[in-house]
Order: C-alpha cells, then sequence, then structure tokens
C-alpha cells in the first residue's frame, strides 16, 4: 500500500516560486498560463493493508506535521 | 541569570548565543542539546539561528518535535522567557508557542545584510530596556524569514500589542523598501499573547559588540536580564 501527498501553499500565500516558474515559462514562449503553484510530493510505502486506518493516521500526521495547516493546503491519496 | 541555548543538528548560531551572553553580557549560559528532556535550572531559553535538521520538509518543522522542544513547551507553559532567533522563530512558529510562519522571501534571495528595526513597544521582557526613539542595527542572514499569517491574526497581533519589531529605514518609516523579505507589515519579530515567547529573523547576537558593526543587539539581551532580574520569573523544572 502506497500513500500519496501533494502539499501546496494556501492560496491567500504569496508563492514567489510559482511566480518565478511562471514567469520563466512565459519567457520561454509557453503561452496560457494563469498561475503556476510549486509544492511538495511525498510518498509514503506503508505495511499494512488497512485502508482507514492508514487514512486516519496519515491525516493526523499531515495535519501535524507533514503540512503546515497556515501557509499549506494537502491532498492524501492512498492506493 | 542562567541560559540554555538549544543546539539542534546544524544549528549554527550557538555559539555565536552563547558567545554575546556569557562574555559580554556577563550571564550564565550553557548549551543544551536537542535529545535533553529537561532545561535544567535555566532563567532562559534561547532557540539560536541555523538550519536545524537541513530545514528538511519546512524551516523548524522537525526540530519542533525534539525531545528538548518539549521541555521548551512545558516551559513556555510555565510563564517561563524563550526567545527564538532566526532558524529559532521558526521552530517556534512551528510549534504553535507563536502565531503565523515564515515563508520563502518574496524576491527569493537570500538576504545578508544589516538592516533597522523600530521596537514597536517596551512592553515585553524583551524590548524593556530600549529607549523608544532607539533604531535597531542588526543583521539578517536568511532566506526564508517573510512573515506570514492570516489576516484575522495580523489584526490580532496588533490589537494585543504583539507586534515588536518591524523593518524600517534609517527614519524609522516601515517601507517596502526597508523590508528585506516580503513580511507582512514589515513584521520583524513578534511575542505571544502571554508576552513570554517572542521571535525576530534578525541577529541580535551577532551584534552585541562595537567592533561586529553594532551592539544595538545588547538591548534585547539587557531587556531579558532586567525582566528576570526584576520579576520572579518561573524556573525550568
Amino acid at each position: 500500500m502506497k500513500a500519496k501527498i501533494i502539499i501546496t501553499p494556501k492560496k491567500a500565500v504569496v508563492d514567489p516560486q510559482g511566480k518565478a516558474v511562471q514567469n520563466a515559462l512565459e519567457h520561454m514562449g509557453y503561452n496560457g498560463i494563469n498561475a503556476v503553484h510549486v509544492g511538495k510530493y511525498l510518498e509514503i510505502e506503508l505495511n499494512g493493508a488497512d485502508q482507514a486506518i492508514a487514512r486516519r493516521q496519515l491525516d493526523e500526521a499531515c495535519q501535524r506535521f507533514l503540512s503546515n495547516p497556515v501557509i499549506e493546503d494537502y491532498r492524501l491519496e492512498i492506493a | 541569570m542562567t541560559f540554555a541555548v538549544l543546539q539542534f543538528p546544524a544549528s549554527n548560531c550557538d555559539q555565536d548565543a552563547i558567545h554575546a551572553l556569557r562574555n559580554v553580557l556577563g550571564q550564565s549560559a550553557r548549551y543544551v542539546w536537542h535529545k535533553e528532556t529537561s532545561l535544567g535550572d535555566a532563567d532562559a531559553v534561547v532557540v539560536p539561528g541555523g538550519f536545524s535538521y537541513g530545514d528538511y520538509l519546512r524551516c523548524g518543522a522537525i526540530a519542533r518535535f525534539s525531545p528538548v522542544m518539549q521541555a521548551v513547551q512545558q516551559f513556555a507553559a510555565n510563564g517561563g522567557v524563550v526567545l527564538g532567533i532566526c532558524n529559532g522563530f521558526q521552530v517556534l512558529c512551528e510549534a504553535g508557542l507563536l502565531p503565523g510562519a515564515l515563508i520563502r522571501n518574496r524576491s527569493l534571495q537570500f538576504r545578508c545584510e544589516h538592516v533597522y528595526l523600530k521596537t514597536l513597544t517596551a512592553d515585553s521582557p524583551f524590548t524593556n530596556q530600549i529607549p523608544s526613539d532607539k533604531l535597531l542595527k542588526l543583521p539578517i542572514a536568511h532566506g526564508e524569514g517573510c512573515y506570514f499569517a492570516e489576516d484575522a491574526m495580523l489584526g490580532k497581533l496588533k490589537a494585543n500589542n504583539q507586534l515588536l519589531w518591524h523593518y524600517c529605514n534609517t527614519q524609522g518609516e516601515a517601507t517596502e523598501a526597508a523590508n528585506p523579505n516580503g513580511s507582512l507589515w514589515n513584521i520583524a519579530g513578534i511575542c505571544n499573547e502571554g508576552r513570554n515567547v517572542a521571535g525576530l529573523m534578525p541577529h541580535p547576537e551577532r551584534a552585541c559588540e562595537a567592533m561586529l558593526g553594532s551592539a544595538d543587539g545588547c538591548l534585547i539581551f539587557q531587556s531579558l536580564v532586567h525582566t528576570l532580574q526584576s520579576r520572579a520569573v518561573p524556573k525550568a523544572a
């Protein structure tokens, strides 16, 4: 079982990295880009087989540690 | 007074803090390793600058779960005085001891230079010896010092007089040009609601002797010493 966690900056938080990447893409000639948000991607390999338990534990871990709720949102997928 | 200066893997301002406290301020100060579970008989705690745990995941995110930080949580909850400098400020925000967060500088540049700070209140253990018209010249050295908090929290910080310092020009004005990292409201340092925990991005410990370009940092440590000497503050158990 594997968990995939995507962490992105909250919309209210200025994301200078996203802005810099957007500017670079536009300089390279890639048009039609409205916004870029740079975040983090974590893959967590799990031993257990119970998705519900894994989700509960990782949700808690995301809120306490893996993301900072003041500045970030996260999306958790388990498969 | 006895200061505990924390040491995490990759702390790098711990020795500067010890030097300033011992050799300039004449206080007792000792290192406390991150695996320690007790602060001993410390009167105050300094969480120093650096790159604790390599800044992995987020600045301060891993340090906040170290054993010594559980002791700091308890110390702060009992009213103990805690000062976080640079990475120490980030650790205290991650630990929930201070509100808000410190994110990547707006410019994306690591900024290493002297800045000026205006002290916004003398009503704190960290600022009570700073003359009201005195601007502090202190060095900064950080890539992630942009202070962020939601509007409601900013309003609360202001209403509670928790804003301790903001970046300013030599006239004391909080201009955009004087803001080195994009911090909201030019915020350089804040304290908690209980006023016993504070953090700032600039480095007072690197500015305690004239030969270093400024001795203004002394005023912050002198405020702490004055506070600790003049009122009974809880010691670490």
